[in-house]
């Protein structure tokens, strides 16, 4: 990412392009996109970061004080698309999905390297449309989640750019889904078998083909939705004879699907990250995989849990609550084979560890409080309260937020050549991991007693917990500063990192840091036991 | 070697590398193909349901007549044929064979959407007067949006497949082949949509 | 070994009991004041308990094995290559598809107790024409439903408020006023949004969706004043679209009734 080129080492690096330009520019390595992707999703944490700011310093005072109400509702239903449609999925799927995956099947690129770029060039647009819409006449304002009729009632230029917003994002996310379906299973190198793939690879597989399945739903039914914005049509519009719980369905349908396409990556990127520093092959890699398609064939038919307060008939709501539950025994697998990898192992208690750990707490938290969701009884008294704020938010920043960080901390030296200071990481991890349970913690409490989900004003009853909760986010923001400056003073001046710090086996760690353009210098290496550690010295 | 230009060279290779690779690319389109698919299931599983749970209000008018839509389905197996025809003679080099069929099933696929035009100005309904008013142009509309779509492909293969100067020949057929699948899926989810909107 | 055994069973009691104790003496959850209160703490208690032994022994797991396996100074090389261990591996696939085939039996027998799984009152004198469809909501009776006469309220949301009517005394109120221990059953429409109609102290939910009227039945066992909250996102002053439902004795339900009550129109 430096501009100025060491002399000493002309050798591999006279083959990279050199200078942070290029990642401005419309590249075909897949690393560029990888590293394109990271900093881009970055970028819009950061702003749905802020946002998530103003929505806690609005909650600070029961009253509606900080912001006129029907902003507030703008800034909610930008900080949730913003966070899942342009941080979490872009950056677990694009950034190191393409950082990694050509490594881990041997190739030099993706299959479809012009696709791949097509497919990120399409979210810096989008996203600054979806940003920019709230300085015109206001953004979308019903939610994340867009029910209608309010989001056909509601002012339509902004929910109409948020629907075109979303559908260029599921386009790039498709275009990306295909391109690794691909890559993973046309373009392994010879003599490398589908089980001996990092499990990175088969997560990502499991979340391409998810994206396939589902994220086309959600474009059919926001084309749907946007005509009954635009020509008057009644899809969805009761006065013209729609259905509105047709919409739920459809909605769901894909969104469903798609809290498992944030997590599930993050599930290959830490059975990628805990064998390295534990020094243990992964527990249970034939389960794992297993597990894995698991969910995905499980995620495909829950999506109904949403909808216990929806007038759904009773079967259904049956159905759905056996299904959601049974998540829970995929999922459990993983969990309990990451704790058997770390059992008798050689820990070293570093950044990218300390962030995994955290994530199976958090995840375990996250994940329990879901399978008490998905029981129809239980469901009705939180639905749409601050409980599920907490239940999600301890799943996808508790979680996959989690594992980016930890990932980034991993794979630094890789991408960057230098190590990231341990000490920085250390606080970065324990203010986050305060910070971020004293934020969602209380929601609970505030759930379980009274306080719906998307309001500006509430009980002054709940003022002490949700300032505790406030508070908690300023702690997280403030986490982000040490992170900041470590990057940017080991991008500088970091220790070298050498090619491969970490003494890992998997086949991304077999070539200089940063690797060069075309990955290796002679051919792509086989790795026939990526997790074999313990092994040759035993 | 400066880098900008060794950057180019490696990206052509990879390229040349990657793209040239039929195997593959085929594959991806099947995966693009099974995605496209999943939008139509999700506009028919809408349809489907509407029709279970909502019914015909009072006084709204939803009445399809077969003949055209018939007719259409007629049109598009027989373009479905033509086209591998098409295919066929291109493998032994018989290029203005290939042409020929080419230049037959673009003619079915224009006359197919012209069929569908005469239709839309002849039905007793407009795309706002009821739920299944909107839903039927909402399936035929995207359907006709694909069709349109894979004509113009069509005539841009046909382009490509003349004798002298073209680009394809029974070596470089991808191509042809990749608009022939999407040709056939796109048939094949007509008479889904046949069977679904007209026949149910 | 058989020390190691012994540890394992002194943690996971303890783990146990941890969980029991904060289970049971420990209360997240608002007054009970309808019959589905009690049924759905009693499943909170249990869904809390058996969350607390898996979070808590997953947290012990992992913290545990952060300290007695860091490495430390000296050490160098790996860990053992242990690569998997099919039994022990099926024991916690079984274990937790035990478990949850046991809490979603559990939850299913709750939910019928609520009433959930009831067939909605056909001949509910409030369907006014066979066609309209009705959505389930909960269809909750109690042990003496026959006994009493079922109050039928006819509840409208709109943005941004609840509109009572009691076609009984043909009058429309803009406060929830309901008498102690018998069944209140409602027809529940939306004019323009979805909204929903949450009393917490009930632990009961539903949403109010335009065109497609639902049905809820609850009944409150203790007089007072509770918040009726709107659930679902309906637009800015959504925060505010609140009432109250006031639970009292049968005879001041019956004053408050007859002062509001409106003498029927004919035709
Ligand atoms: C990455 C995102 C993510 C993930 C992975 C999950 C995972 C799960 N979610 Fe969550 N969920 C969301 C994101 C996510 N969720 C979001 C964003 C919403 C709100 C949307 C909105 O309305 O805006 C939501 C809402 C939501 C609801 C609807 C609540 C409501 O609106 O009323 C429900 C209900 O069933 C639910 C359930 C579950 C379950 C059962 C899982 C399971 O997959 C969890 C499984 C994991 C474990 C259980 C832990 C590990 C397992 C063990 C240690 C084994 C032993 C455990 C047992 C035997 C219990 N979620
Ligand atoms: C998917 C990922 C994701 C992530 C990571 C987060 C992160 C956070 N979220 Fe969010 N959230 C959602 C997804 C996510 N959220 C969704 C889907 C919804 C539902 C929306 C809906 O209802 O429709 C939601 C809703 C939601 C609510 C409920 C709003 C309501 O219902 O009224 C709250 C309230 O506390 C909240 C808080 C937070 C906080 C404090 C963080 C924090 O973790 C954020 C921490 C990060 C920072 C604080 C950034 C720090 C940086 C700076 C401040 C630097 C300054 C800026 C510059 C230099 C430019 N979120
Ligand atoms: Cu009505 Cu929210
Ligand atoms: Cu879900």
């Amino acid at each position: 990412m430096t501009i100025s080129i060491d002399p000493q080492k002309t050798n591999n690096e006279s083959l990279q392009p050199k200078g942070w330009l290029r990642y401005f520019s419309f590249s075909l390595d897949h690393k560029v996109i990888g590293i394109q992707y990271l900093v881009c999703g970055f970028l819009f944490y950061l702003i749905g970061g802020t946002l998530a700011s103003a929505i806690r310093i609005e909650l600070a005072s029961p009253m509606s004080d900080f912001m006129p109400r029907d902003v507030y509702n703008q800034v909610l239903t930008l900080h949730g698309t913003i966070m899942i449609f342009l941080w979490i999925v872009p950056v677990v799927n694009g950034a190191f999905g393409n950082y990694l995956i050509p490594f881990y099947v041997g190739a030099r690129d993706m299959a479809f390297p012009r696709l791949n770029a097509v497919a990120f060039w399409l979210i810096p647009p989008s996203g600054l449309m979806l940003v920019a819409s709230y300085f015109v006449e206001g953004a979308a304002q019903a939610g994340w989640t867009a029910y209608p009729p309010l989001s056909i009632t509601t002012p339509q230029s902004g929910q109409i750019i948020w629907i075109l917003s979303v559908l260029l994002l599921g386009g790039s996310s498709i275009f990306g889904g295909i391109n690794f379906i691909a890559t993973i299973i046309k373009l392994r190198r010879p003599g490398l078998k589908l089980m001996q793939l990092p499990m990175y690879c088969w997560a990502m597989l499991g979340t391409s083909l998810l994206v396939v399945l589902s994220t086309p739903v959600l474009a059919g039914t926001l084309i749907l939705l946007s005509f009954d914005i635009i020509a008057n049509t009644g899809f969805f519009n009761p006065v013209l004879g729609g259905n509105v719980v047709v919409y739920q369905h459809l909605f769901w349908f894909y969104s469903h699907p798609a809290v498992y396409i944030m997590v599930l990556p993050a599930f290959g990127l830490v059975s990628e990250i805990l064998p390295v520093h534990a020094r243990k092959p992964l527990f249970g890699y034939t389960t794992m995989v297993f597990s894995i398609m698991g969910i995905v064939v499980l995620g495909l038919v829950v999506w109904a849990h949403h909808m216990f307060t929806s007038g759904t008939p009773p079967w259904m709501r049956l159905f759905f609550t056996i299904a959601t539950a049974f998540i829970a025994v995929p999922t459990g697998i993983k969990f309990f084979n990451w704790v058997a990898t770390l059992w008798g192992g050689k820990i070293s208690i570093n950044s990218a560890m300390l962030f995994s750990c955290g994530f199976i707490i958090n995840f375990v938290f996250g994940g329990i409080t879901g399978v008490a969701l998905a029981q129809v009884p239980f469901d009705i008294h939180v639905h749409d309260t601050y409980f599920v704020v907490a239940h999600f938010h301890y799943i996808v920043y508790g979680g996959t937020v989690f594992i980016i960080f930890s990932s980034i901390y991993h794979w630094f030296p890789k991408v960057s050549g230098k190590m990231l200071n341990e000490k920085l990481g250390i606080i970065h991890f324990i203010i986050t991991f305060i910070g971020f349970n004293l934020c969602f913690a209380p929601q609970h409490w505030l759930g379980l007693n009274g306080m719906p989900r998307r309001v500006a004003e509430y009980d002054p009853q709940f003022q002490f917990v949700n300032q505790i909760s406030s508070l908690g986010a300023l702690l997280m923001a403030i986490s982000t500063i040490p992170f900041l400056v470590n990057v940017f003073l080991s991008v500088r001046n970091g220790k070298d990192a050498g090619d491969n710090p970490w003494n890992a086996l998997t086949p991304e760690w077999l070539t200089s840091s940063p690797p060069p353009v075309e990955n290796w210098e002679g051919e792509a290496p086989l790795v026939e036991e990526p997790y074999g550690y313990g092994k040759e010295n035993s | 070697m400066t880098t900008l230009d060794s950057s180019k060279e490696i990206q052509k290779n990879n390229s040349e590398v990657n793209e040239t690779h039929e195997d593959f690319r085929m594959f991806g389109l099947i995966t693009f193909l099974i995605a496209d698919g999943m939008t139509f299931a999700g506009f028919f599983a809408a349809y489907l349901t509407y029709k279970a749970v909502n019914p015909l209000p009072d006084g709204a008018i939803y009445e399809l007549e077969l003949p055209i839509p018939t007719l259409n389905t007629i049109l598009l197996l027989v373009s479905s044929a033509t086209f591998h025809k098409a295919g066929k003679s291109l493998l032994k080099d018989k290029n203005s064979d290939s042409q020929k069929w080419l230049f037959f099933t673009a003619l079915l696929g224009i006359i197919f959407l012209i069929c569908q035009l005469f239709e839309y100005f002849h039905l007793p309904f407009g795309l706002t007067d009821n739920l299944f008013a909107s839903t039927f142009y909402a399936l035929t509309g995207f359907h006709g949006l694909h069709v349109t779509l894979g004509t113009l492909m069509i005539l841009i293969i046909t382009w490509q497949s003349r004798i002298n100067g073209g680009r394809l020949n029974s070596q470089n057929i991808f191509p042809l082949e990749a608009v022939e699948l999407y040709w056939h899926f796109v048939d094949g989810i007509w008479v889904i949509l046949f069977i679904i909107l007209y026949l149910l | 070994m058989l020390n190691k055994n012994i540890y394992l069973i002194l943690i996971i009691s303890f783990v146990f009991a941890i969980s029991f104790w904060i289970g049971f003496n420990v209360n997240l959850l608002p007054a009970e004041a309808s019959i589905n209160a009690p049924i759905y703490d009693e499943l909170f208690k249990i869904l809390f308990i058996t969350g607390l032994i898996i979070f808590i022994g997953m947290t012990i797991a992992v913290i545990y094995s952060l300290f007695k396996f860091r490495k430390r100074n000296d050490q160098i090389g790996d860990g053992i290559a242990l690569e998997g261990n099919l039994s022990l591996e099926i024991v916690w696939t079984i274990i937790p598809s035990i478990i949850v085939l046991l809490i979603g039996l559990y939850s299913y027998n709750i939910y019928d107790r609520m009433g959930g799984m009831q067939e909605l009152n056909h001949n509910h004198e409030m369907m006014s024409s066979n066609s309209e469809k009705i959505w389930a909501g909960i269809s909750q009776t109690s042990d003496n439903a026959m006994a009493i006469n079922n109050l039928s309220i006819e509840v409208s949301a709109m943005q941004f408020a609840f509109l009572f009517n009691y076609p009984k005394g043909n009058f429309i109120s803009g406060e929830l006023h309901v008498p102690v221990d018998q069944k209140v059953s409602m027809k529940m429409e939306s004019k323009d949004v979805i909204h929903a109609f949450w009393v917490p102290e009930f632990r009961i939910k539903q949403d109010i969706i335009p065109g497609q009227p639902t049905i809820l039945n609850f009944t409150p066992t203790k007089v007072g004043k509770y918040p009726i909250i709107c659930a679902e996102l309906c637009g800015p002053y959504h925060g505010g679209m609140r009432a109250s439902i006031i639970v009292e004795e049968e005879s001041d339900y019956n004053e408050w009734f007859n002062k509001n009550k409106k003498p029927e129109v004919n035709l």
